[in-house]
């Protein structure tokens, strides 16, 4: 800009319109200076708080991945594990009659008392463990001593053996030893009692307790009774079974629905009418997507409450026009060149279609799905109405199961008792959800990549 | 989109209107490919053609010339019955090709476009392999039953359309990564792959650059031999360097047709002389 007015002088004469244009030039060069500080700013302030939520998560969520457990040498002792045999079927006995049989020994091995068995090992590590033999347990989540009993279902041999196992330690004693409590606080305010707490100190120093990976976070289902060994396999599979159903619903009825409003449907009212409503039902809240599903799907059809195939097909209707109006917009903007090329060779309309225009729109096809898959794998509003916020203790194994999904999980851990603990494993599962999330991303972007055609 | 075909016009109409043959010389040995009467184009409530006659030869090249807008592209849509994919757009009149109306309802459009293909302005080869560009309207129509078969037709096809030579060692590469005027020489070649009657161009050569147009020109002089050409040009001396005949378009009208030779230099109507030497258009 001073340059220009610098060199002004050099030139014998300017015309008017010149000397107009130079005057009006500073400012047009302020405008853009200002426009250009003004969309950077925004784009920085929209990292700081992307970069100021994704640390926050990290920083709050990692430490969840590794929990502390402690190391005892588990004897299964004779003693105490007085079982039958575990029964074989025999030859020429029904089905039934074994299932029987089997139960009646499985619940003969639930009764037996394995808390028994942790403390005695516990006892082993635990210095003036006699005097405080109430507080033995505390040290190690409730929750084990079924892992245990499972040990023994699974072979009985083990009976009379001693193992090496790492156990996971009470949800408090893990609290404790990641300095999510003020230490300070006085011992009627504390969840642990002194002698634990000393433990705890004492076991950590000397590598009996350690933090490992929390291998519960991914493996087991949502526990109330055993905080420690609370997982998020349950929600996993919850969202996972949805996104099957809305990948097979809403992905194929979409993009055939977009298909044929854009390229056969005949213009006129009712086509228009259509369209309006497929625009609306986008900007529905998805709320009442759920109050729907609640009132068709349950009331209507009787589907099982809380299961994750009314929560695919309350999330395949919300996903349904998403995927619509992004197919439509992608077979919009193939060239309409292609399509005469191939109608002006004889092609018919359906050949047209199918041979030229839907190859080239499947990049942006594969996009918008993946993308109305990933919302809907976001999505807890609807799922809220349907009764997948109740709290469900195992893993379903068929979509007609009771379960939970990864954003309801999260919801329902936030507002959790044991907040000290919850705070860091709502954050690994939103860690877990991102995760996901960002894996649809990249997935939708490779595949663009890889599809992508040059015209 | 509705359609209002009246067949009830007869052959009449040519003793009536004497100057729509003119230039045809119908003798025993031309023969009439197309028949075009009365036809008129509507896009919704406004008239792109007002009632057009006219007559194609068999083997002969016709340029269709004037001003943007006067009807000429549409025109030569109609032939083709491309402009059915436009959903406001009506054409009214008769339309025949060898004796038969092409806006018959019974007549299915494929067909039609089997035996009427057409280049466009703007080259569009698919964006697959050159290859498989020439074949697919061959594959499409059931025209090789044999890889071999296919390969002849792929090779002649490319052959008469002059691009043989620069592309026979590189079938398998995209048809869109050639230059402009290759392209519309492969789209040419995609065309004739068909083994069309009549071919038609809108303005083949209006993106390409003068060397690639005279090589285009030269090959419609040889297509000629084989095929019917109709082309709209809006370069004149284009029309008057391929062309047999010539017709004058203006506001949706037919104003003249005739050899090109005696349109361009004894036209018969003001307007036509005013487009020529350049006073408008």
């Amino acid at each position: 800009m001073t340059t220009l007015t610098e060199k002004a002088p050099a030139q014998p004469a300017k015309s008017a319109v010149q000397q107009k244009v130079a005057a009006s030039l500073a400012r047009r060069h302020r405008q853009e200076t200002l426009f250009r500080f003004t969309g950077l700013t925004a784009v920085m302030i929209s990292l700081a708080l992307v970069a100021l939520l994704f640390i926050n998560i990290f920083s709050k969520g990692l430490p969840a991945f590794w929990q502390a457990s402690i190391t005892l040498d588990i004897h299964f002792d004779p003693a105490i594990l007085q079982i039958s045999d575990k029964p074989v079927q025999q030859r020429g006995e029904s089905d039934n009659a074994f299932r029987e049989r089997d139960l009646a020994w499985r619940s003969e091995v639930g009764m037996i008392n394995f808390n028994r068995i942790i403390s005695d090992a516990l006892m082993q590590v635990l210095p003036d463990a006699d005097q405080h033999r109430r507080q033995v347990l505390r040290m190690v989540t409730s929750g084990e001593r079924f892992a245990l009993r499972d040990m023994v279902i699974d072979d009985p041999s083990i009976i009379g053996q001693t193992r090496r196992l790492n156990l996971l330690t009470d949800a408090n004693v893990d609290v404790w030893l990641k300095g999510n409590i003020d230490r300070s606080l006085p011992d009627h305010q504390q969840q642990l009692s002194p002698i634990v707490r000393q433990w705890a100190d004492e076991l950590y120093a000397s590598g009996v307790i350690q933090n490992r990976f929390s291998f519960a976070l991914f493996m087991n289902p949502d526990s109330r009774s055993s905080l420690a060994s609370a997982g998020l396999a349950g929600a996993f599979m919850g969202s996972l079974f949805m996104m099957l159903i809305v990948m097979l619903l809403a992905v194929p009825m979409g993009v055939a629905a977009a298909i044929y409003l854009e390229e056969f449907a005949p213009r006129n009212k009712i086509t228009d009418l259509v369209e309006v409503n497929i625009n609306n039902l986008a900007a529905v809240p998805s709320i009442v997507f759920g109050l729907l599903g609640a009132s068709v799907f349950i009331g209507w059809f009787n589907l099982p409450m809380s299961a994750p195939v009314v929560g695919g097909l309350v999330l395949s209707l919300m996903t349904l026009p998403t995927v619509i109006i992004a197919t439509r917009s992608t077979l919009k903007a193939i060239p309409p060149s292609i399509r005469q090329a191939a109608l002006g060779l004889g092609a018919s309309k359906m050949q047209t279609i199918f041979h030229h225009v839907l190859p080239l729109a499947i990049p942006g096809i594969l996009t918008a799905s993946i993308l109305g898959v990933a919302q809907a794998l976001g999505e807890a509003a609807p799922l809220l109405l349907i009764g997948m916020k109740s709290f469900v203790a195992s893993v379903p194994a068929t979509p007609f199961e009771q379960s939970t999904a990864l954003p309801v999980q999260i919801f329902l851990w936030q507002g959790n008792e044991l907040r000290n603990f919850f705070e860091a494993r709502t954050s690994a599962a939103i860690i877990v959800l991102l995760t996901m999330m960002i894996s649809l991303n990249g997935l939708a972007i490779w595949l663009r990549k890889k599809f992508e055609r040059r015209w | 989109m509705t359609r209002d075909i009246t067949d009830q016009r007869n052959a009449s109409v040519l003793t009536e209107q004497p100057n729509l043959t003119a230039g045809l010389a119908m003798n025993a040995q031309t023969e009439l490919k197309m028949k075009a009467r009365d036809v008129k184009v509507f896009y919704g409530a406004s008239e792109a053609i007002k009632g057009i006659d006219m007559d194609v030869a068999k083997n002969e090249v016709l340029a269709f010339i004037g001003p943007s807008g006067c009807g000429k592209s549409t025109f030569l849509r109609c032939l083709n019955r491309m402009n059915d994919t436009i959903d406001s757009c009506r054409v009214t009149g008769l339309i025949e090709l060898d004796g038969q109306n092409m806006y018959d309802p019974r007549l299915d459009v494929v067909q039609l476009r089997a035996q009427v293909g057409m280049v466009f302005q703007k080259p569009n080869p698919f964006p697959k392999s050159i290859y498989d560009n020439i074949a697919y309207g061959p594959k499409l129509h059931g025209l090789a039953s044999k890889k071999s078969d296919l390969d002849d037709i792929v090779e002649s096809s490319l052959r008469k359309a002059g691009l043989w030579n620069e592309v026979k060692d590189r079938l398998a590469q995209p048809g869109t990564g050639l230059s402009g005027g290759q392209q519309q020489r492969l789209c040419i070649a995609r065309t004739i792959a068909v083994s069309p009657e009549v071919i038609l161009m809108d303005e083949p050569c209006s993106a390409l650059d003068p060397i690639a147009t005279s090589i285009i020109e030269e090959l419609i002089d040889e297509l000629k031999t084989n095929f019917t050409i109709v082309m709209v040009t809006h370069n004149m001396q284009q029309a008057a360097r391929v062309s047999d005949r010539t017709a004058f378009f203006h506001l949706g009208e037919l104003v003249e047709v005739g050899p090109t030779n005696e349109v361009f230099t004894n036209p018969q109507n003001k307007r036509t002389e005013d487009y020529i030497t350049g006073r408008y258009g």
